[in-house]
């Protein structure tokens, strides 16, 4: 056991309803107690979706745990298809299931027998792997299955298309920034003459992964997810992938350096022509992308050994250290991530570009640090974020967990060219609030705040409150309090009241249009 | 209980969403001020409770989990000694008061002897611990403070031994109102406790009310601390203020022998009065001026009341809150279609459900089908067959029934808002109106749906 307040990364069900859920037409049913279908309440707010969220729970009561599921499972499969004709059922277990050990697989067996659905049982331990380890595996298991039944149809379709193309693996929803970025990469490949072959699995129907193969190469823009399909791919299929991280000016140079690389083993053959992207790469830089020039600007000089520390997941952190040390010459102090699992690469990633790596799951740890390092800004979570509201430092978001604040409307990529100029502002937008803080601190504070706290409460001489009244109105949450005391005494000013009682703060709040 | 036969109830699959009762921790901790809660579970109790509970999180909450491991499911941990551990450091960091175990299904299932361990840490710590089993198996959403109060119940001092201390409290707070207008015989007479958690402002306001009936409330289970927490006994009458209290209030009556009074719910002008009216009547009091403030409170909402009459709601179901919201709404003129409700206790609501009877003849509206258990899928079909002016329901939902031009009120906000008694008529209706007050002007030009599914898809 152990004692914990928050956690980065979720259990291993959500990353595999998140791969269900970004397929077309996919359903997944969990294996779960009542209340467990949360995740149905995160997709709906935080990436205000539009669609009913499709996962239902197949709910595990007393009545399961004494006599086991039997034909519960089978028949909410059938149930569903009937219902809604999903092309693929996913059986989701949960932390419950795990322990009860039922054989859920022969329940999938059955179901299959029933149902016009595929179906498939999501082979994930709950105690093993998180959130994003699981994704990765969900992920890798569909694409294995339905390139499998294609090839046993005989309808697997490997023939590479006549100009490059592309896979892009490991958009999902709610992800961070996912949708932008995918935008951001499609506007990249479309630039360089590049197809996009499939993105998986965000909007993408199940039949077509029969044409996953068609494509020249596959590009994985998060190493978190998507990497083991990608390999699967090389492995079986010879298909080579890029796992580069396309964030920042040099690492989207590098990635673009890869596609060509990766275009030309083809393209002498089928084109018979060789593609070049270094004008691309040049003029994306100078003028497309703002950061090269920012990076040069007085603004950013003002920045120059400013000490920083970054927290988030492994593709995120990383790349945010990269181009905070590399191209901008901030001081990183501490560059962490809560991804164990991807350690080695990080630390890898990381090497000779911060002073200390902190590799944790564990919040507290990360704000101990943050608070010993004292940095003028942080680059890290939602949760980075309110540990540097506590010590008064400011804080730009660069990865997940996150708020509904962090799923914007308006455009705004990490990848990418578009995506360096969105960092930019990021990154200068932090530390330019912390600047302003601090000096308006030197000069004794914004003296604005004394003239509009006086307006909450009028005539404050005339009217009296009571002893009791005013303990009620200590007990009003904060946030509120002053409009509520401001009411109050309109009201007793209307009707000619000098004292005011619990009673009357009461008939305030009654009053109709106040 | 004759009457009740033709109100129609139906039992569906359960297949339903709303949050894990584990989500009262939510507002009790914040309750009970010298209370911690330990949630014992997985990371997937521990990932619901921080994103349901958003910015709580981090305002250093007195709650935590203890996070089972693989080694706690197979036994090769010890669980008191993991607990113990835990707690200590619980005790070092806040020294709580209580500390509150949560139970989870994890627990359930493993079978963990919570009750069997806490007397043994407690012993150890010096710290009393209260074991409430909040688990999805058993229990929806509000039903987790149901168990936790009924857990607590047990920890309430006899009414006999504090009979002493009672009596000197009443003294201090007749001389800090300065008049005194209760009679030592009377105070005797009036054992009353009122169970549920409300905020504080809300519970003396209810007090207030019962004052001015010179009925004198003599606790609340929960109390604002744990060391207050109120003395129970044969002689003493208790009143429940939620409709999901019923386990709390079989444990108290069979465990402490208290009685019960069986009242509508304090929600709305209707249900207030009727609240008070029934307590009244049990303490042989005559109420006074009762009906003119009801009518008055009528006659204040009647801005809100116009934006509402004669619509249409259908309550998709996940708080219990639904029957006493639904017989209100009825009251303001709107007309029922459905009452879902994850569990539906007749005898506990018994009143409520002669309330809800009585204002349906009395607005002369059709009694609407209470749906117990129900099944999101198929309320959402008949959502889309009825076409009401508004659902309410979860979060789950709410969006996707927007996109379908689908006016919609999250139910979550019944629960956290402040709906109790005369003050907070308004803030009911508050609530219900706001999706019909918005600007409509602006989205009647987009009459079609904006959900995704419904364009035609490519390929």
């Amino acid at each position: 056991m152990k004692l914990a307040h928050w956690m980065y990364a979720g259990p291993a069900h959500i990353g595999t309803l998140r791969v269900a859920s970004s397929f077309r037409n996919v359903h997944a049913i969990m294996h779960a107690p009542l209340g467990d279908d949360y995740f149905n309440v995160m997709r709906s707010m935080l990436e205000r979706e539009r669609d009913f969220t499709p996962v239902t729970a197949s709910v595990v009561d007393r009545h399961v745990l004494s006599r086991g599921s039997r034909d519960k499972v089978v028949s909410n499969i059938s149930r569903k298809f009937e219902e809604q004709h999903p092309d693929l059922i996913v059986l989701t277990p949960t932390c419950t299931s795990s322990i009860l050990q039922e054989d859920l697989q022969n329940f999938v067996d059955r179901a299959s027998l029933y149902s016009e659905s595929d179906v498939i049982f999501a082979d994930v331990n709950h105690y093993r792997v998180n959130e994003l380890q699981a994704s990765d595996k969900t992920l890798d298991q569909i694409v294995r299955y339905y390139l499998e039944k294609a090839s046993k149809e005989g309808i697997l379709n490997r023939s590479l298309t006549d100009t490059p193309s592309v896979n892009i693996i490991g958009i999902l929803t709610p992800g961070f920034h996912n949708q932008h970025d995918c935008r951001e990469l499609k506007r990249l490949f479309r630039e360089s003459g590049i197809l996009i072959n499939l993105i998986i699995p965000e909007g993408e129907f199940l039949k077509n992964i029969k044409y996953l193969l068609r494509a020249w190469f596959n590009v994985v823009p998060y190493r978190e997810i998507g990497l083991m399909s990608a390999t699967f791919l090389e492995k079986e299929y010879g298909m080579p992938y890029i796992s580069t991280v396309p964030i920042g000016i040099s690492n989207t140079a590098d990635f673009i350096t890869q596609v060509e690389k990766l275009v030309n083993l083809w393209a002498s053959i089928i084109l018979e022509k060789r593609v070049k992207y270094a004008l691309y790469v040049e003029n994306q830089t100078r003028f497309v992308s703002q950061a090269t020039w920012f990076a040069r600007s007085i603004d950013c000089q003002n920045l120059a050994g400013k000490e920083a520390a970054v927290s988030g997941d492994a593709t995120h952190a990383a790349s945010i250290t990269k181009i905070l040390a590399g191209e901008m010459g901030i001081h990183v102090s501490c560059s962490g991530t809560y991804c164990k699992h991807d350690m080695e690469r990080f630390h890898e990633q990381v090497q000779g570009l911060c002073d200390e790596v902190l590799i944790t799951e564990d919040h507290t740890k990360v704000g101990d640090t943050i608070a010993r390092i004292d940095p003028s800004a942080i680059f890290g979570t939602q949760m980075e974020r309110h540990i540097g509201k506590r010590i008064d430092i400011p804080c730009g978001v660069i990865s997940s967990p996150v708020h509904i604040q962090n799923f914007p409307s308006g455009y705004r990529p990490f990848l990418g060219y578009e995506g360096t100029n969105q960092i930019s502002d990021l990154i200068y937008n932090s530390f330019n609030l912390g600047m302003e803080d601090h000096l308006s601190d030197v000069f004794g504070g914004h003296d604005t705040k004394e003239i509009s706290t006086k307006s909450l409460s009028i005539d404050k001489d005339k009217l009296s409150w009571t002893p009791e009244a005013e303990l009620e109105l200590r007990r009003i949450p904060g946030f509120v309090r002053g409009k509520i005391k401001r009411n109050t005494e309109v009201f007793a000013k209307q009707n000619d009241i000098l004292e005011i009682t619990v009673d009357i703060m009461y008939a305030a709040k009654e009053r109709p249009n106040p | 209980m004759k009457t009740l036969e033709s109100l129609a109830f139906e039992c569906e699959t359960g297949n339903y969403h709303t949050f894990c009762p584990i989500s009262c921790v939510a507002w009790l901790y914040q309750k009970i001020e010298d209370s911690f809660f330990l949630v014992v579970g997985t990371k997937t109790r521990g990932y619901f409770l921080q994103n349901a509970l958003g910015v709580m999180i981090f305002a250093e909450p007195r709650y935590a989990m203890a996070e089972l491991e693989e080694g706690d499911i197979s036994a090769q941990l010890n669980d008191q000694k993991e607990l113990e551990k835990i707690c200590l450091r619980i005790k070092s960091d806040r020294n709580p008061s209580v500390i509150v175990w949560i139970g989870t299904c994890t627990t359930e299932i493993v079978k963990m002897d919570l009750e069997g361990i806490a007397p043994k840490v407690e012993k150890q710590i010096e710290i009393p611990i209260v074991v409430a089993r909040a688990n999805g198996l058993d229990y929806a959403f509000t039903q987790g403070e149901d168990t936790v109060l009924a857990a607590m119940v047990h920890r309430c001092p006899e009414y006999k031994d504090c009979k002493r201390n009672w009596k000197e409290k009443n003294k201090q707070f007749e001389v800090l109102n300065k008049e005194s207008i209760f009679k030592e015989t009377q105070l005797t007479r009036f054992n009353l406790v009122l169970f549920g958690s409300l905020p504080s402002s809300v519970a003396s306001q209810l007090n207030l009310e019962l004052k001015r009936q010179s009925i004198l409330v003599s606790g609340w289970l929960p109390s604002q601390k744990y060391s207050e927490l109120p003395g129970l006994g044969n002689n003493v009458y208790v009143c429940g203020v939620n409709p999901f209290l019923s386990r709390t209030a079989t444990t108290l009556m069979r465990r402490k022998g208290c009685q019960l009074i069986g009242a509508p719910f304090p929600i709305g002008p209707d249900g207030t009065r009727a609240w008070i009216e029934k307590i009244c009547s049990v303490f042989q009091v005559k109420t006074t001026g009762l009906e003119e403030r009801e009518n008055q409170l009528w006659k204040n909402v009647e801005d809100y009341i116009e934006v509402i009459k004669g619509k249409s709601v259908f309550l998709m179901g996940d708080n219990l809150l639904e029957i006493s919201l639904a017989r209100f709404l009825i009251r303001c003129g709107m007309v029922v279609y459905e009452i879902g409700i994850p569990y539906m206790d007749r005898r506990y609501q018994a009143a409520e459900l002669l309330l809800l009877q009585e204002t349906c003849k009395k607005m002369r509206t059709p009694l609407p089908r209470i749906v117990e258990k129900p099944d999101n899928y198929g309320q959402v079909q008949r959502i889309h067959e009825l076409r009401p002016n508004l659902a309410i329901t979860g979060m789950a939902h709410a969006n996707p029934l927007e996109a379908r031009n689908i006016d919609t009120k999250w139910s979550v906000e019944f629960t956290f808002a402040q709906i109790h008694g005369f003050n907070n008529v308004r803030a009911i209706l508050e609530l219900v109106t706001r999706p019909l007050r918005r600007c409509k002007d602006n989205f009647n030009s987009i009459s079609y749906s904006l959900s995704k599914q419904t364009m035609p898809l490519k390929n």
